[in-house]
């Protein structure tokens, strides 16, 4: 009898577990937290924080001022040595991808630092400029208030780490932000043309 | 040393528990995927294998009725185990303050308490299947740590993953030279 009960226990056991793991992977398909994040989004979009930020102008604007229009956002910090120099570069080549949406003020990039204290208006210019900024339609940006910062990394699920040579380790990606002020859909970086499609997809819908 | 932590396995797990939960220790034991995944994890682990002993003997008789050679609660650590090797779940632990809490609940009673409450039960090929497939998520575990050219947690740095990565396979062929030296030399009386 004692193995009897021994199978069904497990079988209970097995079944919550099976049930509890499937939940804990959204259905086995999460298994880090970059993948789920981008799970959560797609069922879920999340609405952006009215914050202010400061531009490469010096110009003050808040996100809310950008609803209306579609916004491609990524997360830098200008002394950065890898990714940040990738997704510059590739900023650069969707303004000229997306050159028509932008041409009609429907769609707006925007690099937001988390960097602020370092990131200075003077700065974000140099970095903007280190990719050949071409005319408008890219803006570079940081937070001025900590709690703004917090929040922003919190909503677009930016975790920022000190690494170990002074700089920062992060996870990088690109956002996409409806007119409606959601965040839509998380993007790998490194591919632009596949950005480029996705951005038009989710405008054309 | 080994005596005496037999002989007050209860108080050893208490005082290891408490300690474990100290701010400090685990800001350090949590900076690093290693620390938190070798270290912290498995010392939890233990604090609720030890803690057995003090489990009522009518308890621990109704369980064994539940649980015969240990199956059911190698189930249920097999299972408990697999939801904390999750890269997001190391990653949520640290940056989610339930998660943490959820951590330090369910690690110690769900994975290391049933597997101290059956391993005594346990046969020679019950503990070898245990054993065996510990060794080969090791394996596999550290070599998707080491090899993956992406972080998979977002509070760790990808050298830290590479170095994690090797460390589970050293740690893998430990318990690996481990079990053929039981093999070898070792006498096979403990369990049924």
């Amino acid at each position: 009898m004692s193995i009897l009960r021994t199978l069904l226990a497990s079988c209970i056991l097995l079944l919550l577990g099976g049930t509890v793991l499937t939940a804990a992977t959204d259905g086995f398909r999460a298994f880090t937290t970059e993948t789920a994040r981008r799970v959560a989004v797609l069922r879920h979009p999340p609405q952006v924080p009215s914050v202010s930020l400061e531009t490469q102008t010096g110009a003050r604007i808040n996100l809310a001022d950008l609803r209306g229009k579609w916004v491609l956002v990524d997360f830098i910090y200008t002394r950065c040595i890898s990714y940040c120099q990738v997704l510059g570069g590739e900023f650069a080549q969707l303004q000229d991808q997306l050159a028509a949406p932008i041409a009609q003020d429907r769609l707006v990039l925007l690099s937001i630092s988390f960097d602020p204290r370092h990131d200075t208006p003077a700065e974000l210019a140099a970095y903007q400029e280190r990719f050949r900024r071409r005319g408008t339609g890219w803006l570079a940006a940081r937070p001025l208030r900590k709690d703004d910062l917090t929040q922003l990394l919190r909503t677009f699920g930016v975790t920022v780490i000190p690494d170990e040579l002074g700089g920062y380790v992060h996870n990088t990606a690109i956002t996409i932000v409806d007119p409606q002020g959601r965040l839509v859909q998380i993007l790998d970086m490194g591919d632009p043309k596949t950005v480029a499609q996705a951005v038009l997809r989710n405008m054309g819908r | 040393m080994i005596a005496i932590v037999r002989q007050h396995a209860g108080y050893v797990a208490v005082i290891l528990f408490l300690v474990l939960l100290l701010p400090p220790l685990r800001r350090v034991l949590e900076s690093s995927m290693a620390l938190q995944m070798l270290v912290q994890v498995p010392l939890l682990i233990g604090a609720g294998y030890l803690w057995r002993d003090s489990v009522p003997a009518p308890v621990t008789a109704l369980i064994e009725r539940w649980n015969q050679h240990g199956v059911t609660g190698l189930v249920l650590t097999t299972l408990a185990g697999a939801v904390w090797m999750l890269p997001r779940s190391l990653d949520a632990a640290v940056s989610e303050p339930w998660v943490a809490v959820a951590k330090f609940i369910t690690v110690p009673l769900l994975i290391g308490l049933p597997l101290g409450l059956s391993w005594p039960h346990m046969g020679f090929v019950i503990r070898g299947v245990f054993l065996l497939e510990l060794i080969a998520t090791f394996f596999r575990l550290g070599w998707l740590y080491m090899v993956s050219p992406m972080r998979l947690c977002n509070n760790y740095l990808l050298d830290d993953q590479q170095r994690t990565g090797e460390y589970m396979l050293v740690i893998g062929a430990v318990i690996l030279a481990g079990v053929f030296g039981k093999l070898l030399w070792g006498r096979f009386d403990s369990g049924p």
